[in-house]
């Protein structure tokens, strides 16, 4: 039967340098390229000479998906794309929209998005660090701090009522406002996230064999960077402080005080480092959110996207048709496009929108980190050891959902 | 939302030959172009302008339009913070455009994508094979003609063979 089927994947070499080399395929599915990613390297011993990265494909066709539902359908969608940070890919998704329907969301909203935002930035960071933690046999330093990211699941799961896809967005606003006891839980949790933060880095920082695994490894200089689109954690691990959060503040950052974390090498234990310091930063900002949480209404009075509350729907017949128009023809975007980008915590999450107006997209093209990334990290892996793919490889974060399309 | 720095980069792309033409969407400078003109704009953001890192490559597909596809590019400038998408139309019975690979190692990489889903031609890409569809797959799937339904199964679909076992 194999012998039938060809290769679904062409390599970009397949002759090989040398005589004593050999080309191995890693991946897909293998433990060190989570996902859907194969890697075809060429080796000398143990000696990476050139890597080809492939992508892979998850069959989930998100943006052909896209064309056929409605702006609101697309929430559950676009939550899956990057299912650590799940929240931050609603917002963007939820901000594109509102300003090409030209709303301004409330200021509660504003502040909830913002601290959710940061939330989901430090479950993203944690469970990256965690996992990269775990392929160096940090086992401890793993459970550690996967702990205190199910503390947080666990707390965004009593706010949104899911797990990891949580659907908690909505196109002027959100699905519903934080419950009783939640920010007094949540500044638990952020003591919590302190106290086993501080063993992480006792244990690890200053740990010969974890340096040595990762310093001047996966090294990538601005440039390059630059040259091959990195954005986020990537690029600024080179040195660049580039963070749209600074750049071009959205929702609430402008009136946060905050600092962007960069690097010096571009190398593996510098990623490590700008992660755990941006996450340090995160909590410094949510508890600023907490205290500046202004009070209010979640959802903007505008009809176009909001649904009316279920008793008048239930006693008042334009609130009927209001809410029937809005589930079957979905909210009315006028026509037009935009570009709308969030800093996410793999980079940049951009989506391009076009409208014709009325209720389904056009078009929904979404620039992600993820699918960037793959392009040029072959660049981070050639010239290093075999055994270095998995840290590297790990220091990249690579999502499967978002490489999809 | 316009910036002094994006009013200047406007005012030296003011429509001419080449430039069809522009304006300001959400904080964005659009502009609209000739094919002919995409290489040589683009060099110029690069080299004049700081823009340095290319985002973005997709297409539009307007199915009822004598020039059916719209490329779009995104760009972005670390150092002025702004951003400027060029626009490109062409027509479905030649879809090509210049590629941007000499620039941007990241654009010879997201070509790939665009090729695969619209079926657009990066004229002096070498390197199109397919990235997210395999070797062999007819049709680009984000087409507006291509059927949402439609399967391409690379491995054909067999009946379970044996005894299933409850």
């Amino acid at each position: 039967m194999s012998a039938s089927i060809p290769n679904p994947v062409r390599s970009a070499f397949t002759t090989h340098e040398r005589d004593d080399t050999v080309i191995v395929n890693i991946g897909p599915s293998h433990p060190a390229t989570h996902g859907t990613v194969q890697i075809i390297a060429e080796l000398d011993g143990e000696k990476v000479l050139r890597t080809d990265v492939h992508c892979g494909y998850l069959h989930r066709g998100f943006e052909k998906e896209c064309e056929d539902h409605t702006w609101h359908n697309l929430i559950p969608y676009v939550d899956r794309l990057n299912y650590c940070s799940a929240l931050i890919n609603d917002f963007a998704y939820c901000d594109a929209v509102e300003q090409m329907m030209g709303i301004e969301i409330t200021p509660r909203t504003k502040y909830l998005r913002t601290l959710l935002s940061e939330y989901s930035r430090i479950t993203d960071h944690l469970t990256c660090v965690a996992a990269s933690l775990m392929e160096l046999g940090a086992m401890t330093a793993f459970l550690y701090l996967v702990t205190v990211r199910d503390f947080m699941y666990e707390h965004l799961a009593a706010l949104t009522g899911a797990r990891v896809t949580y659907s908690y967005g909505r196109i002027g606003g959100l699905a519903n406002d934080v419950p009783d006891g939640w920010f007094t839980r949540l500044r638990e949790i952020l003591a919590e996230y302190e106290t086993y933060i501080a063993r992480v880095h006792g244990l690890v920082d200053r740990n010969r064999i974890f340096i040595d695994r990762l310093r001047n490894v996966g090294t990538i200089s601005t440039a390059d960077a630059l040259h091959w689109g990195f954005t986020g954690v990537i690029l600024r691990s080179t040195g660049v402080p580039r963070d749209l959060r600074k750049d071009t503040p959205y929702l609430a950052y402008a009136e946060l005080d905050f600092d962007v974390p960069v690097g010096i090498n571009g190398d593996n234990y510098d990623r490590y480092y700008v992660r755990m310091r941006e996450m340090d930063e995160s909590v410094y900002m949510i508890r600023q959110l907490m205290d500046m949480m202004p009070d209010g209404p979640i959802n903007v009075d505008d009809r176009r996207c909001v649904f009316p509350e279920k008793a008048l729907v239930y006693n008042e017949i334009e609130s009927l048709i209001n809410h029937f128009k809005l589930v079957m023809e979905g909210p009315s975007v006028p026509p037009g496009e935009i570009y709308l980008a969030h800093e996410a915590p793999n980079g940049e999450l951009g989506f391009f929108l076009v409208s014709t107006g009325g209720g389904t997209p056009h078009k929904v093209h979404v620039r992600s980190p993820s699918f960037v990334h793959m392009g040029g990290v072959h660049r981070m892996l050639d010239g290093y050891q075999l055994a270095d793919i998995v840290t590297t490889f790990g220091s990249v974060n690579m999502i499967g959902g978002e490489c999809d399309r | 939302m316009t910036t002094p720095f994006l009013d200047l980069v406007e005012q030296q792309f003011a429509p001419s030959s080449g430039i069809e033409s522009h304006g300001v969407q959400h904080g964005v400078l659009v502009l609209q172009l000739d094919p002919a003109a995409l290489l040589p704009v683009a060099e110029r953001l690069k080299s004049q302008f700081a823009f340095d890192l290319f985002l973005d490559v997709t297409a539009i597909d307007w199915p009822d339009d004598a020039l059916r596809f719209e490329v779009v590019h995104h760009f972005y400038s670390t150092t002025h913070k702004v951003r400027v998408r060029l626009k490109t139309r062409v027509s479905a019975s030649d879809p090509t455009v210049d590629t941007l690979k000499s620039l941007f190692g990241s654009a010879g990489y997201m070509e790939r994508e665009c090729h695969d889903m619209y079926g657009i031609v990066f004229r002096g890409n070498d390197d199109l094979r397919p990235i997210l569809l395999y070797e062999g797959f007819s049709g680009h799937p984000l087409r507006k003609d291509y059927p949402k339904q439609l399967e391409q199964p690379l491995v054909p679909y067999r009946p379970p063979q044996g005894t299933l076992v409850r």
